[in-house]
């Protein structure tokens, strides 16, 4: 253990602490920016820095261990000084006008400065970056100027994705974070699963907003119906401010139904359905039908992402849609037809943890209704602005039950949320399927957790099943590479593109592995708690094959829940 | 007039550079030889009575980083020799690898046998690549003549040296970023600790020198520590290159021993300032040293006596500068070379360098104010104190000293008096 003073108190702490978390365990909060739980270390904003006793220099606390002795002043006049000239010289590079920000309100940079006390225009000559803003993805919107340099996002690309979108071009003054050559992020390889947003502390980079397109449609009168997918439920409450993992599924169907949603439909009954297309594809292909292993498709970063780095390996995806997809498809024709509404007149919206939906939807491909499928798709984040802008007093709204017919889900349905969750929701059912008979005991631990790559053996009476579950796409790529080598063992794999699966996603609030832990928590005990827990014994399921598909991979099933892929490794070029 | 003493530049235009047996001949290898007959803890015993510190900059005791990485705990160890001289008007180590490379060679040797190492880096300054024939024909015939490679000299020591380069950023002279540039990463520093003895290049413990430096380590060992102190003061033995530049008579390299006195090498080794001139300044230690006013000079030239003038000795380059220029259009200058050469890593360098270079120019044109020179003091302040690396460290330097020794030149700016430099028109840049 070491001894050391901070601010006067004495502190102990183990070994290898760094200043900074032997300071916040001493209820010492010091500002930092490029500092972030979940990545390295990275010492380059230097707004942490500290006065240690007997050092010439101001050493940043995110990087200095603590040691025997030490004497730390946390805000001595210095270090308020040294701090306020560093962010006075951040200042000089970014916008003055927080008001028109996205970000306003949840903005690290503007916290700091808050907190340090900067109310004054920048001391220095303001130098705004010429580059222009970059609107071309349908997901993230990247504003140069706001870019305070800090690498979070490309630590998280690199290291979690391992994709590599963006890095820091030109050098000293006219350093940038950009993409190769200066391309669109829509040219690029990015898969627009949003984590660099999620790592983010300024508003460089931002969701690409859809609330107004919503404001439009409720305009010209269109019928809203709306899904809201199983993770929301989690991570909803938490973006309007409340303890991560609170559950609000009941008030979130009364605000959408407040903000002038008609119908609110739940996207764990399209979960459930994809259970029933993808388990029966997985029985087919074990049959013989179609290549093994087969992976799931519910994740569109990482389609796309197998689009562009593996497009001769598409026909290990399922050809099930994502639950969105499948959703949009029924809401503008089985929908449609029952509530005798004109398919024209619906505005379809899905409420998602995820950036990347909003490129799914917009995939020309996905409109087998005879119309674009999904119209919208909304972020966990852009809901809560909504909700807020409509003055919602969210944390006192009563419950509401989902519509019918399709608001029932199915626990196995809720837990897509989380990595692992498909698999365990498709093992439940093919379990039953093939055995006759319930697993017995219907959670299944091996395929839960956030270790990176989880695999697990399951004997259906004689036929043993391999399965493996990924997260973070640079994990997934490992098990890519074993496909692409011939010595892949597995029969069914889940990959979802997010650390931590949607919960983790990027329309979130911003995420840290407890918060994300939180959130796991909630989904799994919130799971338990409901009626019915196996996709196939959900009655809207039933109804659903009884009454409109016929059976699982039917001819009208594989119209309008199926797809295809394409070749996208032109990005990489 | 003071008679130089030729140490490290004994070989100079004595020798062929690219051949080993020359070398021998004149004494060379010998250093070597003995170090291998010694175990590691001798040769540091050695190195540490000699009182050798580092010719790069910060004048660290080498025994010290050669201690540190000797015990470390990852076996695998590198020698780095940074050969990337990037300070303006600093020449010495050219001068060393073009006419005496076996003597860096076999310093290298040395440190490797010192810290148990059998791979050693020369990281070649870019601007330098037309030396690449030199030196590799001097490690060719040293490796032919069993001096580097496989089992040196028979006992069983084994030790590579290789060649590297990178694209002429000068802060790859910076350890770390020379670290990452070697590693092929863009070439910029890492934060310490952890301090490369420990994790350095490749993550290995990795002890760095200056090619000056280890240029000593041959004579240490082979003259002994004893003969090496008598050299020289006290806490700074040993001899020194000198860099000579700017406004003065005889330019170019000097060896001097430690402790010579700053204004007798300018007057009587360089014949003090042409065309009647009268000294305005003195800049030691390159673009990032002190300025220092006419009234200074006779100062000492050894380590912790320039450290005390609020600059550094560093690589020992001593740029004169006669009344014919402003130190505000010097310090302007300076700072136009440090913000191009900020790598942009950290916030107070990138920023920092660009802004005080705009508040020191606003002055320069006369648009200043007393309160641009209150924000250059304290923004200067912020770099030397809270940069990453002793790039953005170095920035402040010049701008701190030179306001202090030279204040009445920047208010002269601020009243909008005449300058001839600054502003030869009606108080505006030219």
């Amino acid at each position: 253990m070491i001894h050391l003073t901070i601010d006067h108190q004495p502190v102990c702490v183990e070994e290898g602490t760094t200043i900074l978390e032997a300071a916040r365990k001493a209820n010492i909060s010091i500002p930092t920016l490029c500092y972030h739980e979940d990545q390295q270390v990275k010492a380059v904003c230097r707004i942490c820095v500290v006065e240690v006793e007997g050092m010439a220099q101001l050493p940043t606390a995110c990087s200095t261990p603590a040691a025997e002795g030490m004497v730390v002043h946390t805000a001595s006049p210095k270090v308020l000084k040294a701090r306020k000239n560093i962010l006075s010289l951040i200042f000089a590079r970014h916008p003055q006008n927080c008001l028109a920000c996205q970000k306003s309100g949840q903005c690290e940079l503007q916290k700091v400065a808050q907190d340090v006390g900067i109310y004054k225009p920048a001391t220095f000559d303001l130098e705004l970056r010429a580059t222009p803003d970059d609107n071309s993805s349908p997901s993230v919107r990247r504003n140069h100027q706001k870019c305070i340099l800090c690498m979070r996002c490309v630590d998280v690309c690199e290291k979690i994705q391992g994709l590599h979108v963006m890095d820091k071009e030109n050098r000293g003054f006219h350093s940038i974070v950009t993409t190769p050559y200066g391309k669109k992020l829509v040219d690029t390889n990015c898969v627009n699963c949003g984590q660099c947003i999620q790592a983010c502390p300024t508003g460089a980079l931002t969701i690409q907003d859809d609330r107004e397109n919503i404001y439009h449609e409720m305009e010209k009168g269109k019928v809203l119906v709306v899904q809201v997918a199983p993770s929301v439920r989690v991570n909803l409450a938490e973006a309007l401010g409340e303890a991560p993992g609170t559950v609000s599924t009941g008030r979130l169907v009364t605000a959408l139904k407040r903000l002038g949603f008609r119908y609110v439909f739940d996207s764990d009954f399209s979960a459930d359905l994809t259970i029933m297309e993808e388990g029966t594809e997985l029985l087919r292909r074990l049959k013989g039908e179609g290549p093994l292993p087969m992976i799931t498709s519910c994740c569109p970063a990482w389609v796309k992402y197998c689009e562009t780095y593996a497009p001769d390996y598409t026909k290990h995806l399922s050809t099930a849609k994502s639950p969105q997809q499948m959703f949009g498809a029924l809401i503008k024709t089985c929908f449609a037809e029952k509530e005798k509404v004109d398919p024209e007149s619906i505005c379809s919206v899905s409420i998602m943890p995820c950036t990347a939906k909003k490129f799914e939807c917009k995939r020309p491909e996905l409109a087998d209704s005879g119309y674009q499928d999904v119209d919208y798709a909304l972020t966990v984040q852009e809901l809560a602005r909504l909700i807020q802008t409509a003055g919602i007093c969210f944390a006192d709204l009563p419950d509401t039950p989902f519509d019918d017919p399709f608001g029932l889900g199915s626990g196995a349905g809720l837990i897509f949320g989380a990595t692992g969750g498909v698999m365990e929701a498709a093992l439940r059912t093919v379990h039953t399927v093939v055995t006759g008979r319930p697993m017995e005991k219907l959670e299944y631990l091996p395929v839960r957790g956030f270790e990176g790559i989880k695999s697990a053996e399951v004997d259906l009476d004689g036929t043993v099943v391999k399965v493996a579950v990924a997260h973070g796409l640079k994990n997934a790529k490992l098990l890519l590479d074993e496909i692409k080598a011939g010595k892949s063992e597995y029969h069914f794999i889940e990959i979802m593109a997010c650390p931590g699966g949607c919960i983790g996603g990027g329309g979130n609030a911003p995420r840290t592995w407890k918060k994300v832990e939180a959130r796991k928590k909630a989904i799994y005990e919130a799971e338990k708690e409901l009626p019915v827990r196996q996709s196939h014994e959900n009655p809207a399921i039933k109804w659903i094959y009884d009454n409109y598909l016929g059976e699982p991979n039917s001819h009208l099933a594989h119209k309008l829940l199926h797809t295809t892929y394409r070749n996208r490794q032109d990005l990489l070029r | 007039m003071m008679e130089e003493l030729h140490v490290l530049l004994k070989n100079r235009d004595v020798i062929d550079p690219t051949s080993a047996q020359a070398y021998v001949d004149a004494g060379g290898y010998q250093g070597l030889r003995r170090a291998l007959s010694l175990s590691p803890k001798e040769i540091i015993e050695e190195v540490r009575r000699s009182g050798l510190r580092g010719r790069g900059g910060a004048g660290f005791p080498t025994y010290r980083k050669m201690e540190f990485t000797s015990q470390a705990e990852d076996p695998v160890r590198y020698i780095v020799c940074n050969a990337d001289e990037g300070e303006p008007g600093t020449n010495k180590d050219r001068i060393l690898l073009s006419t005496d490379p076996c003597a860096v060679f076999e310093g290298m040797a040395i440190a490797a046998r010192s810290v148990d190492a059998h791979v050693g880096f020369i990281y070649l300054r870019a601007e330098y690549s037309y030396l690449m024939p030199i030196l590799e024909a001097a490690l060719k015939s040293s490796k032919e003549l069993g001096y580097i490679g496989k089992d040196i000299l028979g006992s069983g020591f084994d030790f590579e040296i290789k060649f590297r380069s990178g694209a002429g950023a000068y802060v790859c002279g910076e350890e770390t970023a020379l670290f990452e540039s070697i590693e092929g990463k863009r070439g910029e520093p890492r934060f310490r600790p952890p301090f490369p003895s420990i994790r350095g290049l490749f993550g290995k413990p990795t002890m760095l020198n200056n090619v000056e430096t280890l240029a000593n380590l041959p004579h240490i060992l082979k003259n002994g520590a004893e003969w090496y102190r008598s050299i020289g003061t006290e806490n700074s033995p040993g001899t020194k290159l000198f860099t000579v530049c700017g406004n003065v008579n005889r330019r170019g390299i000097f060896e001097f021993p430690m402790g010579i006195n700053l204004k007798e090498l300018i007057y009587d080794v360089c014949g003090g300032v042409p065309d009647g001139r009268q000294l305005l300044a003195v800049q030691t230690g390159g673009t990032s040293g002190a300025i220092i006013n006419a009234d200074q000079i006779d100062m000492t030239l050894d380590i912790d006596s320039v450290s005390a003038s609020g600059g550094r000795l560093g690589c020992g380059t001593i740029l004169v500068i006669d009344d014919s220029n402003c130190v505000v259009d010097i310090v302007l200058n300076n700072l136009d070379f440090f913000r191009e050469e900020s790598c942009g890593k950290c916030t107070p360098c990138r920023e920092g360098g660009t802004q005080l270079y705009n508040l020191v120019r606003r002055i320069s044109e006369g648009h200043g104010t007393v309160q641009d020179l209150e924000n250059i003091e304290s923004l200067a302040w912020t770099l030397r104190t809270t940069s990453l690396c002793g790039l953005g460290h170095s920035t402040a330097v010049p701008v701190l000293t030179s306001i202090q020794n030279f204040r009445d030149a920047y208010l002269r700016h601020i009243d909008k008096d005449f300058c001839p430099v600054c502003a030869q028109e009606g108080g505006h840049r030219k």
